[in-house]
């Protein structure tokens, strides 16, 4: 997967005028943008959201993921750790659409529960990165002076590590050869280097709109009428300078549903009997000239996934910078 | 100065009608196609450009000037901008209709340009020096040495002091004056027979302007140029042009020698352009200005297109457009009532 | 220049000694006993734990133990496997090869991913627009190892057009495909980029100015267009390397690439995280190196950067 760190699909969209700062609080959320007011940038974004195909086809594919991971017993009856090996390497058929895997166990059914822990840990991850790199960007652009000045050296630190080499040295370290860490312990393990290593880049993102926001006069004209600063935070900045971090949460999603396949695949992220899509490539990448189906079905989602998130995130930000009309 | 300036023009400032026309636009028709609908930027101007003399085309931002003069260097934007119809003649043969080669070649030797901003209209990146020599290189084939020798020359005749040191600078070394010079420098490098300069002022220090003003009319004098000069600066033309175009919403409404149209003008819109400079002997009165805004080129009001503003609108200007009518020697108008302007005390 | 270097430099080492203090402190200090899973299944061979705790000074104070760490590593000496091999030796069998992939890669991202940008920046909106936005999202979205393995099984397996894996030779033909893989998602940042630069810059007076110049369009666009559409690729080049190093770890795995990725894919799978991480470390550093050299580049191709 690519460094989600890459900050480069991701541009700050302009911040808007003081009359749509109700509306900017949603603007990375498309569905909660249904109370329209057909005016303004966000109205604009909506009306141009509505008309492309490609948005609607990722939001319908986010929704199935998302049930999904929630309810695996929907799509399939069987159990995906339930290996019985007379069947193994079974070939797709009627009964078991992707196949059985080398211990016997029912692709179909692990592709389906695989979503959870791929989806689970990739909303988590960027939950944190959101609020560990919004709140530090939040800090130091607000605050300046020497406060800014050390989390952004801080910042440089962490963005020097190249995503995937930080992230196998976090996991060999607590989750490597010999650590006995239950299945959540290692989750948490795979969210916690995601978050360590990609919260600068949002930290950026936060203090470089934070700080073209906080000059403006009706932020000015708030301090002067006696406004206080968690007021002036929370009233002004943060609704304006969410816009470009939710639409860069979004492609975060998808990279980080890619990054956790790259982990696993590596054999540092999760690991057996825990099921992810990046599990069961790395248990069928041996197998691939003898049974490529049990490679590619499982890509096939995570791709799809990835995708998805990614494609939602783009058309949102396509829609809110004016620039690309 | 700038008296001497403009008597001394004035004596030689061809106002009749000589045959072979240096640069003429011919009924030229713009528009833009945009989302919102269709702008019809240019509609049926009609100017022409000696050599060694001045035309300043004048107009309020949104008239067409500068529209004009880039689709007579062949820069329009397209799309959103599309010529729709009329000539752009140079030496008497249309160059809208010419090869790319050919109007290549006419540019910078034939006509050349000087943008408004001269910062962000030299490329960042490369240094002054190398974008004066680089015409010298590729259109006439001269050596690198060759090239940078005739690019110092350049930078020594538009005042620049120490042109060989400021050779290997780059543009935002430069301050604004003296980026404005270099871009002077740059455009006259091929000694071209027209010079169009767009606002060449506009972005600078007023003490600057005039020095820069009096650089292009002495250049302009010296090598016998034509010059189209266009600016929303009423004071700047008075100094340095010979005739005065006046565009309004894509047309030109009034045309006269520079004496003729401070001295009488002959549609309102310039008279409403003269009374709005602010005078010294007048001082304590308020300014005058015109009403309202200039009409929305998707929308231009029937008849003619400056009535909702006009002082002295009748009814016929609701209904027809007003021809751009000979009035005398070298004048012309296009209003209904030019000759009661002209005329009246 | 020579000032602007300077400033990179001191802006470096702060970084520097940040970012590998970092990986020491997590890999030698956080575990608590700093040879737990380290070597294997099984624990360490006492001789490699003497051996470490002393070239490294595992007993003393943690900055003694960083500032020995990196003594050694400044004085060329990267430290031995379990095994007791040199990692030196690992590198130096390792990293022509490496250093082989990366040149195709990046020549196959800089050759396509530019000539679809420029193409596609100059001309927006038709369909070979279209083609490259909607292709290059896809390999942007496409986690590394899932294009690896798609085409290793298309062209190596079902068509035979390549070998699946590579030859210990590495014949320049053979590294194609795997430099296509390493290259990819980069290639197409580098279009997309690229495109929005160049689309941008096409409307830019100074491009007007070169036109109204009257120089040919193969110079207005090759020259004037170009250098300063290529500042925002470079900049996005230096925040890539790092992918490109992870992505190297992922190619070499699967194409069997004998690099020093593969080299870390394989301690990884074997479960020697002392190789790992010394080699990780090794790695970091270059990464910070490649980013101060993209920097010069960036400064050499804008020279507002420089006098700033």
């Amino acid at each position: 997967m690519s460094d989600p760190s890459a900050a480069s699909i991701v541009s700050t969209p302009p911040s808007h005028e003081p009359t749509e700062i109700g509306g900017a609080t949603n603007a990375g959320l498309p569905e909660n943008a249904r109370r329209e007011k057909p005016r303004g940038l966000l109205g604009d974004a909506w009306r141009d959201l509505r008309r492309k195909p490609l948005f609607w086809i990722s939001a319908v594919f986010i929704l199935i993921f998302v049930v999904m991971a929630a309810f695996p017993s929907l799509f399939t009856s069987a159990d995906p750790t339930a290996g019985n090996l007379s069947r193994s390497l079974e070939k797709p058929s009627g009964h078991a659409w992707f196949g059985y895997d080398i211990q016997g166990q029912d692709v179909f059914a692990r592709t389906i529960y695989g979503a959870n822990a791929s989806i689970v840990v990739a909303l988590l991850s960027v939950i944190g990165t959101l609020l560990i790199g919004g709140t530090m960007g939040m800090i130091a652009g607000y605050r300046g002076g020497w406060v800014d000045a050390l989390l952004s050296r801080i910042a440089d630190v962490f963005f020097g590590l190249p995503f995937v080499l930080g992230a196998i040295v976090i996991l060999t370290t607590f989750n490597g050869s010999g650590s006995s860490n239950s299945a959540w312990e290692v989750k948490g393990l795979v969210i916690a280097s995601l978050v360590v290593l990609s919260w600068p880049v949002v930290m950026r993102l936060m203090r470089s709109s934070v700080l073209a926001t906080k000059e403006a006069d009706y932020i000015v004209a708030a301090r002067a009428l006696g406004a206080g600063t968690g007021r002036i935070i929370l009233k002004h900045l943060l609704p304006n300078c969410l816009a470009p971090l939710l639409v860069y949460g979004t492609i975060l999603v998808g990279s980080f549903i890619g990054a956790e396949a790259t982990l696993s695949f590596l054999g540092v992220g999760l690991k057996s009997p825990v099921v992810s899509w990046g599990i069961i490539i790395n248990e069928a990448q041996n197998l691939i000239r003898v049974a490529p189906y049990l490679l590619f079905f499982p890509a096939a989602f995570l791709v799809a996934a990835v995708l998805s998130f990614v494609m939602l995130g783009e058309a949102v930000r396509e829609a809110l910078d004016p620039k690309l009309r | 100065m700038s008296d001497i300036l403009v008597s001394e023009q004035s004596a030689v400032g061809p106002t009749g009608r000589p045959s072979g026309r240096l640069l003429e636009v011919d009924d030229l028709r713009v528009e833009f196609r945009t989302r919102d609908g269709v702008a019809k930027v240019i509609n049926g101007v009609t100017y022409h450009v000696d050599a060694g003399e001045t035309l300043a085309v004048l107009g309020e931002s949104g008239s067409g000037k500068s529209v004009t003069a880039q689709t007579i260097m062949g820069i329009l934007d397209t799309p959103p901008g599309f010529v729709t119809g009329g000539q752009v003649r140079f030496h008497g043969k249309d160059m809208l209709k010419m090869s790319f080669e050919e109007r290549r070649r006419i540019r910078g030797e034939g006509i050349a340009m000087i943008f408004q901003d001269a910062l962000s209209a030299l490329n960042p990146v490369f240094t002054v020096g190398f974008q004066i020599a680089e015409q010298f290189r590729v259109r006439r084939g001269m050596s690198r040495s060759d090239a940078k020798k005739r690019a110092i020359e350049m930078l020594d005749q538009v005042k620049i002091p120490n042109a060989k040191g400021r050779f290997n600078n780059y543009p935002h070394q430069f301050s604004g004056g003296m980026r404005q010079r270099a871009m002077i420098a740059m455009s006259l490098a091929l000694d071209p027979e027209v010079l169009i300069a767009d606002e060449p002022t506009t972005a600078l220090d007023v003490t600057v302007q005039a020095q820069i003003m009096d650089l292009l009319a002495e250049l302009q004098r010296e090598r016998h140029m034509g010059m189209i000069l266009i600016t929303h600066d009423l004071g700047v033309v008075a100094d340095v042009a010979d005739r005065i175009a006046v565009m309004y919403a894509g047309r030109i409404v009034e045309e006269a020698d520079v004496y003729d149209l401070y001295a009488k003008p002959a549609h309102p819109y310039t008279l409403g352009l003269l009374d709005s400079i602010p005078r010294l002997d007048e001082k304590g009165q308020q300014l005058r200005t015109i009403k309202g805004l200039p009409p929305n080129l998707m929308n231009i009001p029937p008849g003619c297109p400056f009535n909702p503003r006009c002082p002295m609108a009748q009814p016929v200007c609701r209904e027809k457009v007003p021809p751009l009518l000979q009035i005398g020697a070298g004048r012309a108008s296009a209003c209904h009532f030019a000759e009661e302007l002209v005329n009246r005390d | 220049m020579g000032r602007y270097l300077l400033r990179r430099l001191l802006q470096l080492v702060p970084v520097f000694i940040g970012t590998t203090f970092l990986i020491y402190w997590l890999v030698w200090a956080v575990p608590g006993d700093p040879f737990a899973g380290k070597c294997g299944e099984r624990p360490c061979p006492p001789g490699f734990v003497a051996m470490m705790t002393e070239k490294f000074q595992l007993d003393q104070p943690l900055y003694v133990q960083y500032a020995t760490y990196m003594k050694n590593l400044f004085q060329g000496d990267f430290g031995t496997t379990f095994g007791g091999r040199s990692i030196n030796d690992i590198i130096a069998t390792a990293y022509p090869n490496t250093l082989k992939l990366a040149v195709v890669a990046l020549a196959i991202e800089a050759l396509i991913g530019l000539t679809a940008g420029v193409v596609t920046g100059l001309r927006r909106n038709g369909f070979l627009d279209n083609l490259v936005l909607i292709s290059t999202l896809f390999l942007i979205a496409l986690p590394i190892f899932v294009i690896g393995f798609v085409l290793q099984w298309v062209l190596g397996v079902q068509l035979s057009i390549i070998e699946p894996t590579v030859s210990s030779e590495m014949r320049f033909p053979e590294l194609i495909v795997p430099g296509f893989v390493l290259g990819s998602i980069s290639m197409a940042y580098i279009a997309r980029v690229a495109r929005t630069s160049i689309s941008e810059n096409r409307r830019s007076d100074y491009v007007r100015t070169a036109i109204a110049k009257g120089l040919p369009m193969r110079r207005v666009v090759g020259v004037h267009l170009l250098r300063n559409s290529l500042i925002p690729v470079v900049t996005l080049l230096g925040t890539d390397l790092g992918a490109l190093m992870g992505g190297a770890i992922v190619t070499e795995g699967i194409f069997q690439i004998n690099g020093i990725g593969r080299i870390v894919y394989r301690s990884i799978v074997t479960k020697e995280s002392a190789t790992v991480v010394s080699i990780v470390v090794i790695l970091v550093l270059v990464y910070l190196l490649m980013n101060l050299l993209v920097d010069l580049l960036y400064a050499a191709l804008d020279p507002r950067i420089r006098y700033e």
